[in-house]
């Protein structure tokens, strides 16, 4: 406030901060909040998995094996007595008993099995292009074919969970990202629409949102997925599904957008693009959205996790992702038993990447609306 | 107050015809009608059953139970019966010689849906309002962080994690599976004191289950809202004023940062009612949730119909009444006042 | 050594002793991103039926000062050196009868009897002083409830006199009125009448007029001044607007940065400013015989309150500005004529 006529002069310091762009502002503050960079790098490490998926799976995660079933965690060990060596773990014998029916494991003490980097394995296509049997870690030597290393232990056709969840991590990553892009479009036309031009549109875009709000979510995402052919392929199932969370899901974003819409109405700079002569449509999209693109992206990471967690919510009952497809709710499924947790609880562990990735999402996404406000300090 | 109260009515009534708009056209999505289904399901099942129809039966059965008409005859015929209380029948219930009307097939579901929502939203509010008005005043101290950290939980921990990983914990210290909303010995028998008793106990693990991202939601909305409204000027008037510390909290911006809090059981609520479709099929609870997925898998169109429409009912009225609520509390919302 | 230059004029025989009298009062708000110095030393003193206008640029520290007296500072902010010298109700004239404000619990019982009961604060926006889902009268209710020992009955009909008072119109039906349903003018007589529930002997106004139109504001004003008339209590008037100084002001502190840089009678601040802060601060008024010349400015803008300048706050901004001198040194206080200090290395011998 310049309520004394104060001219304002900066000081060099100043200048720096006056001139730097938007996005170089945002980034100063955003380094600030150190949950979220730490939140953006765990992201980011999500995301390198969800690449190199097979890279850094140890076995086939579709390969089931009947011996394997329920195999519990294996111990990775960097000692030999008390001398340190190379990593290796123990080899295994299982037998079904009699009685349960359920596998019961035995540790072959006798047995090493050396771990190796860049070990061999089952074939793949690297990133899609390069074909090539190499893994991260994996046994090495000579090995048989029953000799596997399974950090997370098996569920209960005896595919290694380990596996399983780098590749259900590009699966239900992806999904999030694509799905909100999706939502983000449809919110941001919709939303648009209804600031910018008011009126009858407005109005019946938005009761159409309120009507989307008050119904119940996970119902009418059943209802929907239910309704998907059943001998559609998991590509198929995949963009429906996708498109059924965003089909819902835009309705936030639409209501921020059209907020955003109906404040920047009125603001000069719009008005002076108008009396220059840009179209409607130019109006909105190249001088009023770009304005407050950094809220949208928060708006957006914000939405991931809501996204990340339906996907999950709806392979677990069955109605989302179905197998042959590998999703975090796709794993979780095995855990519907309380027998099978009770007997196996490792089949748990995918709940992990789920809840990490939408903590960090959240936090993330917190930290980007705080550095994209431009009346933050 | 009046009018504002008519305005919701009109409003929610209006919701009410969308969601059956939508219910319908959803049901009616995917190929294939309940006869087909029924036929795939026959066909495919172990026994060997008889019961195969001929292309001309199927028809038949089609023009009985007008399957064959147009979708708005339809969808018009299906909004009329549902208006004079003829909800629809189940196929799958009683089978195809004497179908079960939807309300026998849902009405004691409905009761414990209500129950088990019920029991979690007043959990939901017992829960979060101390804590986040703990949280707002003692910012920054331990509970803060612990409030905090609870909140962050609850919201990126799926309901049907909650769900399992407190059964699994159950199972494993208690060895004993709590699921169900009755002990055995109570599951036929009549109402009564004990058999109360034994729900309200049972309603335990669902209510925290489904309350734990409400209440998650509750403590940030009234956390920041609180932490908000402490910094704005009538606070510090009435502490001026020379209003002691606690009553001036409790009068002034508790007040006020309530509201959006009770403004978000509109919200909540959908998600609450949701939530207790996929819990209850973890936690084999007696609700709506189970009969849904069954009624969706089977394509037992008008009993997933019902149920649906069901659930958003529910939900309208529960959105009403927070409204009404709301503009109870808020004469800037009773008086119309934007600003 | 610490002079207690603001009282020498005033502890003439005759004059009483100060009502409030705040000595070397510093107030720190601690953040994360430091320590932001809001008062640094500030001294002034208070009599009965006087009027002391606290004026400066927004961020100078004056609703700070006001907000210590009544101590009243939001989280982080705490008082961290000086005194606040009240002289209760009741109490006798006498040097040694006073309180220390400063040393009291915030929201201690004694405290709590000298906050809004003997020392009322008027805000800036009405609007926004009260409480948006509460009636004008329930509020105006509970101060009179606070205050004087009534029933409901009898502090409703108080709320009506008191509203009739400060010339509300229509005072019964205004009870039930929510301040957003009235105009900025009456929102503040209201303000005004729940300040003035307890018949306060201080009265604190921070930019009272600032959100109201000119006319409202003139009327506001009178009604301060002829509610002090009645009441003999004293008023601190804390505006940037130097034409509110004129009109009401008996005695002013010129406030920057936190600190009083130059104190006096009202007359001395117009005619015959000394400080280079105060003399620009004047010359930035429009005036109306020099319609033709550009409105002057002070150079700068207010340093940033994590970095204040070494030696005199101002000499960043200063036209008389003396290297090594400034910039090394803090002007003290330097009597220049009766009641007039000034904080500046042109007067005196500093220079």
């Amino acid at each position: 406030m310049s309520e004394l006529g104060i001219a304002e002069r900066a000081s060099e310091a100043e200048e720096r901060v006056y001139l730097a762009p938007q996005w170089l502002l945002m980034w100063w503050r955003f380094r600030k909040h150190r949950v979220a960079v730490f939140s953006a790098i765990v992201l980011a490490l999500f995301y390198t998995v969800a690449l190199a998926a097979e890279f850094l799976a140890t076995s086939d995660p579709g390969l089931p094996a009947a011996k394997r079933s329920l195999l519990p965690p294996q111990r990775v060990h960097f000692f030999d007595g008390w001398r340190p060596t190379l990593p290796y773990v123990y080899a295994f014998s299982g037998a079904r008993d009699p009685v349960s029916f359920k596998m019961v494991y035995e540790v072959d003490k006798s047995e090493k099995i050396p771990l190796r980097l860049f070990a061999r394995g089952f074939e793949y296509r690297f990133l899609r292009l390069i074909r090539t049997d190499r893994h991260l870690i994996g046994v090495g030597g000579d090995h048989r074919a029953e000799d596997v290393i399974s950090f997370l232990g098996a569920d209960e056709q005896g595919r290694d969970i380990w596996s399983r969840l780098m590749i259900a991590t590009r699966l239900s990553l992806s999904l999030g990202l694509v799905g909100v892009i999706l939502s983000m479009t449809i919110g941001i036309v919709l939303g648009g629409v209804s600031g910018y031009f008011g009126g009858i549109v407005d109005t019946a875009i938005q009761r159409l949102i309120e009507v989307l709000i008050s119904i119940p979510g996970i119902p009418l995402w059943l209802t929907m997925a239910a309704a998907l052919p059943q001998d559609w392929t998991v590509i198929q199932v995949y963009f429906a599904i996708t498109i059924i969370l965003s089909l819902i899901g835009w309705t936030g974003m639409a209501r921020a957008v059209r907020g955003r819409f109906l404040a920047l109405r009125t603001e000069d700079f719009v008005t002076a693009a108008r009396l220059s002569g840009a179209g409607q449509i130019r109006t909105m999209f190249r001088h009023m959205l770009p304005s407050f693109y950094s809220h949208i992206i928060a708006s957006a990471t914000l939405a991931v996790p809501g996204m990340i967690l339906a996907e999950t919510s709806l392979s677990f009952l069955g109605l989302g992702m179905r197998p042959p497809a590998i999703s975090y709710g796709v794993m979780l499924q095995q855990a519907q038993k309380i027998q099978t947790v009770a007997l196996a609880p490792w089949v748990l562990v995918p709940a992990i990447p789920v809840i990490v990735v939408v903590l960090a999402f959240n936090f993330m996404g917190d930290g980007i609306r705080d550095a994209a406000d431009p009346y933050g300090q | 107050m009046l009018a504002y109260i008519g305005r919701r009515i009109v409003i929610a009534l209006a919701t009410m015809w969308g969601i059956s708009l939508i219910v319908f056209v959803i049901i009616e999505l995917p190929p294939g009608d309940a006869i087909t289904t029924a036929m795939s399901l026959q066909a495919g099942g172990e026994s060997g059953t008889s019961f195969i129809m001929t292309d001309e039966e199927m028809n038949n059965l089609r023009r009985l139970y007008a399957l064959d008409r147009p979708l708005l005859v339809r969808y018009v015929n299906w909004l009329q019966r549902l208006a004079v209380g003829r909800w629809g029948v189940s196929y799958t219930y009683g089978g195809y010689a004497s179908p079960t009307p939807v309300w026998e097939v849902v009405s004691d579901k409905f009761a414990m849906t209500v129950a088990v929502t019920g029991a979690a939203t007043v959990l939901t509010w017992l829960l979060f309002v101390p804590i986040g008005v703990y949280s707002a005043v003692r910012q920054y101290s331990l509970g803060d962080y612990a409030a905090s950290f609870i909140g962050f939980m609850g919201m990126a921990v799926p309901d049907f994690l909650i769900a399992l990983v407190m059964l699994f914990l159950v199972f494993r210290f208690a060895g004993v599976a709590v699921a169900g909303l009755f002990s055995p010995e109570y599951i036929d028998a009549a109402w009564s004191l004990g058999k109360l008793w034994d729900l309200l106990k049972h309603l335990i693990i669902p209510g925290i289950v489904l309350g734990t991202a409400g209440t998650a939601g509750g403590i940030r909305i009234l956390r920041a809202n609180l932490l908000d409204e402490i910094r704005k000027p009538y606070v510090l008037t009435a502490r001026t004023r020379g209003l002691p510390e606690m009553r001036l909290l409790l009068k002034y911006p508790l007040r006020v940062a309530l509201n959006p809090a009770v403004s978000s059981v509109g919200y909540v609520l959908p998600a609450l009612i949701g939530g207790s479709v996929i819990v209850s099929v973890v936690l084999d609870l007696n609700t709506l949730g189970p009969v849904l997925l069954e009624a969706l898998r089977g394509q037992d169109t008008q009993l997933a119909a019902f149920i649906m429409m069901l659930i958003g009912g529910l939900t309208v009225i529960g959105t009403l009444i927070s409204d009404i609520l709301l503009a109870w509390l808020d004469p800037r919302i009773r008086k119309g006042f934007t600003g | 050594m610490q002079q207690t230059h603001t009282a020498s004029s005033r502890a003439a025989p005759e004059a009483p002793p100060a009502l409030l009298s705040v000595r070397d009062l510093a107030t720190h708000f601690p953040v994360d991103e430091g320590n932001v110095v809001a008062v640094d030393g500030v001294s002034f003193d208070l009599y009965e039926g006087q009027t002391l206008g606290i004026v400066g640029e927004s961020g100078c520290g004056k609703s700070v000062t006001a907000l210590s007296i009544m101590m009243a500072l939001s989280r982080p902010g705490r008082i961290v050196k000086g005194e606040i010298l009240y002289r209760p109700r009741g109490q006798d004239p006498g040097p040694d009868e006073v309180i220390d404000l400063a040393a009291l619990k915030p929201d201690g019982k004694e405290m709590r009897a000298i906050r809004g009961a003997e020392i009322g604060y008027i805000f800036q926006e009405p609007m926004t002083a009260f409480s948006p889902v509460h009636t004008v009268g329930n509020q105006l209710i509970e101060a009179i409830r606070l205050h004087r020992d009534v029933d409901g009955k009898e502090a409703k009909s108080l709320a009506i006199e008191l509203l009739r008072q400060v010339e509300v119109p229509l005072a019964e039906q205004r009870l039930d009125a929510y301040s957003w349903e009235l105009s900025g003018g009456l929102r503040q007589r209201v303000m005004i009448a729940t300040v003035m529930a307890s018949n306060p002997r201080v009265l604190i106004a921070d930019e009272p007029t600032t959100a109201l139109d000119v006319t409202t504001q003139a009327q506001i004003l009178d009604l301060m001044r002829s509610l002090q008339q009645q009441s003999g209590m004293a008023i601190i008037m804390i505006t940037h607007d130097l034409g509110v100084i004129a009109e009401m002001a008996d005695y002013v502190a010129v406030m920057y940065l936190g600190k009083v840089v130059e104190n006096a009678p009202v007359d001395d601040i117009f005619h015959a400013p000394k400080h280079p802060y105060t003399k620009a601060l004047l010359r930035s008024i429009p005036k109306i015989t020099e319609a033709e010349e550009e409105l002057a400015t002070i150079a700068g803008t207010v340093p940033h309150a994590y970095s204040r300048p070494e030696g005199c706050l101002f000499h960043p901004r200063c036209p008389e500005f003396m290297a090594g001198t400034c910039d090394a040194r803090t002007p003290p206080p330097l009597p220049v004529s009766p009641g007039h200090h000034v904080s500046c290395f042109l007067y005196g011998d500093g220079g």
